[in-house]
């Protein structure tokens, strides 16, 4: 009779920037690591070993791809399908709308994260939310920023939406303490080359306290209600998801007032009894704070034009 | 200008998608058979169901235990909600089958039904001493099993509990006699949802399988500390150890677990056995909360191994509950179904139905888990399943109860529950930091599953529960299989926690055949459990096994039915007994109970 609903959590770290030097020689520039592998690499290992130890990944049976392969193949991946997905989503917005060929890391971490946050034995839900969540960088922008983290707005939209027919992540990664500690070892490697570890570490400096305030409406114990943050997937979340840099502010003060907004946001909803408070608390809250500061961004440079004028 | 038609243009490709979510969301599943009267739901499915437990006489409703320690009382349903059981035998040899139910209050008392040969029962539970089984100190009861341990010719059965098991002897159905002190290393105290009959060693000797669900050290009544709680929502490993006790032949049974390699401490809800790997011996499948299931394979009776994880049942941890073995492709070989959680939105674990894939030298190499392509994968808050013919239509179908807590039905402890979840162990192990449930449901009021498996080509099941006339929404654990008044069909009864005990008297077709075989050992052991029988009709093969307990806490009756649809040509029936010997009944004739002796 047991159950793991754990929400939240996804690595869906958008990929940062590459770094280029162009005056190296060819043959360094060719073993130069390039930054936007990091996060794919890192968040592919701890699929892996997840899978590996804990057996997360379930390939559902699949009549018609033993029927496609001629009975070689008698399952399928739909972690798999979701990277697909993203991917092709990527390739085909992208040279529609902007011209060109993307580089297929971000989309490759959003298949990814959509593979793993998606649970249910349909295919459909794990292909929809991988190119919803690409569509939405395209749809959902102001100028050249897209608004909303798009794991985060694809697995929201599909647990609104699909809510019957699927679940978000159940499985766990063990309740010990190694696969937190592996999540936090990859982030802080990722994190740091992107000077983004002050995020997480806000928003669980924010964690506390509001886990004890919430005891106060609950009744529950301190534990109980700072179980959630315990949980590898919230490291995930914690490390990963809110800390997407093409959809955080610009400037560290404001980066750790938004992780605590919504670590705020997430109280008030887990108050509300919301099993999934915390992607709806980043889904309130993270476009709101980027449109502010685009909206602060525009009075400025009306305030720098109109000051030049003068 | 042109970006922001770019955009428009993206926002449009955006909707279309989430339009297509929409498009696709109800496709997941068939929708379930709408409720139809009788006569349609005859001519629609072959059959129907209608509850009579009032009609028989019975007004049983299951109570759950209230005592135990207070550092559980803020979450005694969760923990105490899975206590119901039912399971058939006929105790005094008449023919007809009996039922026996246990109860689960302190004080509380069980009930054997015997059967009055005229649709009606009488409780003789007292009269026979089978009543009085949750005295204060001796723990409660969570179900019954069946088997003639001293092949004497009468049924004896083992009462297992949250508490001391209990023996007794069947003294030729005239009453029963308590054998708990006499019997050897029975425990004193274990923890248990499930126990089988088992010849593990098939020595003509019926042993016996105790499952823990609790470490056996725990006096749920006299906790030491209220970090008693799994480890893991789905690693947990800190549950009951199992016991298995061989028949010395002599009325006592020796602990044979260690020797056996049999080292599980998971969290098991069931358990069954049957010759899953091809050398007759029977193996043992467990269903463990909180993890992933076990195989035991029975190593020529000497010792057994673990082969869950090579054969991939053990690979995904999720919720087992039950554990029922059916031939539903009619190919002389079981799958085997577990049942676990699934609510939409919250968890979604969907049940297990496992298919034997191709074999080497008689064991599967893998099992594929195919319940969602068949469509019996989402059950609800799944427990207690059975398969057999409902409509003897030659198919095997599935008949499955759900539900957990059935309380205020506005109010929801999902979100409670998945907040302890995913924390760590120290935090979830530790009774105190579960939230307190109070009024709350868990998965309550749920609809039935009655999945009749219909295509013929390419195996699906479609669910019929409230088109032929199963529409209660109690909390289901216990189903039960059984001809109640020998017509040849297959009758449903289901014990619910703290609901009454459901019985649906079934009415098929009268085109479609069938033919049952009530078996009896001489070599092996007199009840017959661990033997086969295969069916060959039509071009068709099915195989079914005697059992000594299956499902969830339920024995379904010890005879076994196979409907063979209209106008059937039966070539034979091949019986493979525990002992070794090989049987085969030419063309056995339809519309008949065939009782067979083993062959000295």
């Amino acid at each position: 009779m047991s159950s793991s609903t754990q929400v939240a959590s996804e690595p869906a770290v958008a990929a940062p920037p590459a770094v280029t030097h162009p005056g190296r020689p060819a043959w360094q520039r060719l073993l130069t690591f390039d930054n936007r592998y990091l996060a794919p690499i890192l968040i592919t290992l701890i699929l892996f070993f997840a899978n590996w130890f804990y057996g997360n990944l379930d390939n559902p049976d699949a009549p018609w791809m033993a029927w496609l392969t001629g009975g070689r193949i008698t399952t399928f991946s739909p972690t798999f399908a979701a990277m697909l997905a993203a991917m092709a989503t990527e390739l085909v917005l992208s040279r529609a709308f902007r011209g060109k060929w993307p580089h297929l890391a971000s989309a490759y971490i959003s298949g990814i994260s959509a593979g793993i946050l998606v649970r249910g034995p349909l295919l459909w839900p794990f292909v929809l939310c991988a190119m919803i969540s690409i569509a939405s960088k395209y749809a959902l922008r102001i100028g050249p920023r897209h608004l909303w983290n798009p794991t985060n707005f694809g697995m929201t939209v599909m647990l609104f939406l699909a809510g019957d027919a699927m679940a978000t992540l159940s499985v766990q990664t063990g309740n010990s303490y190694w696969a937190p500690i592996v999540i936090w070892i990859a982030g802080a490697l990722i994190l740091g080359r992107l000077r983004r570890l002050h995020i997480p570490l806000a928003f669980a400096a924010a964690y506390f306290p509001l886990a004890y305030v919430r005891t106060l409406f609950t009744g529950d114990t301190y534990l109980a209600e700072l179980a959630p943050l315990l949980s590898p997937m919230y490291q995930l979340y914690m490390c990963f998801m809110i800390t997407d840099p093409p959809t955080t502010t610009r400037t560290v003060r404001s980066r750790c007032l938004v992780a605590v907004l919504v670590a705020v946001a997430e109280t008030i909803l887990r108050l509300n009894g919301d099993v999934h408070a915390p992607y709806h608390a980043l889904f309130i809250v993270g476009p709101a704070a980027n449109l502010v500061e685009i909206g602060v961004d525009a009075c400025r440079k009306q305030a720098k034009l109109a000051m030049a004028v003068a | 200008m042109i970006d922001i038609v770019k955009q428009a243009l993206a926002f449009v490709v955006l909707g279309g998608m989430m339009a297509s979510v929409l498009v696709l969301r109800d496709q997941g599943n068939p929708p379930a058979a709408q409720r139809v009267d009788s006569s349609e739901a005859l001519k629609k499915y072959d059959f129907y169901l209608q509850e009579v437990s009032k009609d028989c006489g019975i007004n049983f409703v299951h109570e759950s235990t209230k005592n135990l320690d207070e550092k559980l009382q803020h979450i005694l349903p969760i923990v105490a909600g899975m206590s119901a059981g039912v399971s058939v035998v006929d105790f005094d040899r008449d023919g007809w089958p009996d039922l026996f139910v246990v109860n689960s209050r302190e004080g509380s008392q069980c009930h054997l039904y015997h059967n009055n040969h005229d649709g009606t029962f009488t409780d003789v539970a007292e009269k026979m001493g089978l009543a009085d089984l949750n005295r204060a100190g001796t723990g409660i009861c969570t179900g019954a099993v069946w088997g003639d341990y001293d092949n004497d010719g009468y049924e004896d059965v083992l009462i297992y509990k949250w508490g001391k098991p209990e023996l007794f002897h069947n003294d030729k159905g005239k009453g029963f006699t308590r054998v708990t002190e006499s019997a050897g290393d029975l425990p004193k105290w274990v923890n248990a949802n499930s126990a089988i009959w088992v010849d593990f060693d098939c020595d003509g000797k019926l042993d016996l399988f105790i499952a823990g669900y609790w470490p056996s050290d725990l006096d749920l009544w006299h906790l030491p500390s209220s970090k008693v709680m799994p480890e893991s929502f789905e690693y947990a490993k800190n549950g009951g150890r199992k016991y298995l006790l061989r028949n010395k032949g002599d009325g006592t049974f020796e602990d044979v677990t260690k020797e056996a390699g049999i080292t599980s401490t998971r969290w098991t809800l069931a358990t069954a056995a049957a010759n899953l790997t091809g050398n007759r011996y029977p193996d043992l499948f467990l269903s463990n909360d909180y993890g992933v299931s076990e195989l035991y394979a029975n190593r020529d009776g000497k010792h057994f191994e673990e082969i869950g994880g090579p054969c991939r049942v053990g690979d995904t941890p999720k919720s087992g509950m039950c554990t029922a073995f059916g031939d539903i492709y009619n190919q002389g070989r079981f799958c085997i179904y577990v049942t676990n959680i699934t609510e939409p939105g919250k968890l979604v674990q969907h049940n297990n139905l496992w298919v034997p894939g191709t074999e080497q030298m008689g064991e599967p190499t893998g099992y594929t888990n195919k319940a969602d392509s068949i469509q019996v994968g989402s059950g609800g808050w799944s427990w207690g399943a059975q398969f057999g013919d409902l409509n003897n239509d030659g198919w095997l179908d599935l008949y499955l109860v759900n539900g957990y807590i059935s309380a205020d039905p506005k109010k929801d402890y999902w979100y409670d529950y998945s907040k302890i979840a995913g924390g760590h162990s120290i935090i979830i192990s530790d009774a105190k930091n579960w939230p307190a449930i109070k009024d709350q449901s868990l998965s309550g009021f749920q609809q039935k599953c009655v999945w009749i498996n219909r295509n013929r080509e390419f195996v699906k099941f479609i669910d019929v529960a409230q088109a032929v006339g199963v529409t209660d929404q109690y909390d289901g654990r216990s189903v039960a299989l059984v001809d109640l008044s020998n017509r040849g069909v297959l009758d449903v009864v289901v014990a619910n926690q703290n609901g009454p005990l459901l019985i649906y008297k079934n009415t098929v077709k009268p085109d479609n055949q069938w033919v049952q075989f009530d078996l009896e050992g001489t070599a092996s052991n007199r009840s017959a459990i661990g033997a086969e029988v295969e069916l060959q009709w039509d071009g068709r093969k099915q195989i079914q096994v005697v059992s000594g307990g299956c499902g969830y806490a339920s024995q379904n009756m010890r005879r076994l039915h196979f409907g063979l649809g209209p106008n059937p040509e039966v070539v034979q029936a091949v019986i493979r007994w525990p002992s070794g010997k090989t049987q085969y009944i030419k063309a056995p004739a339809v519309r008949t109970v065939h009782h067979i002796k083993e062959p000295s």
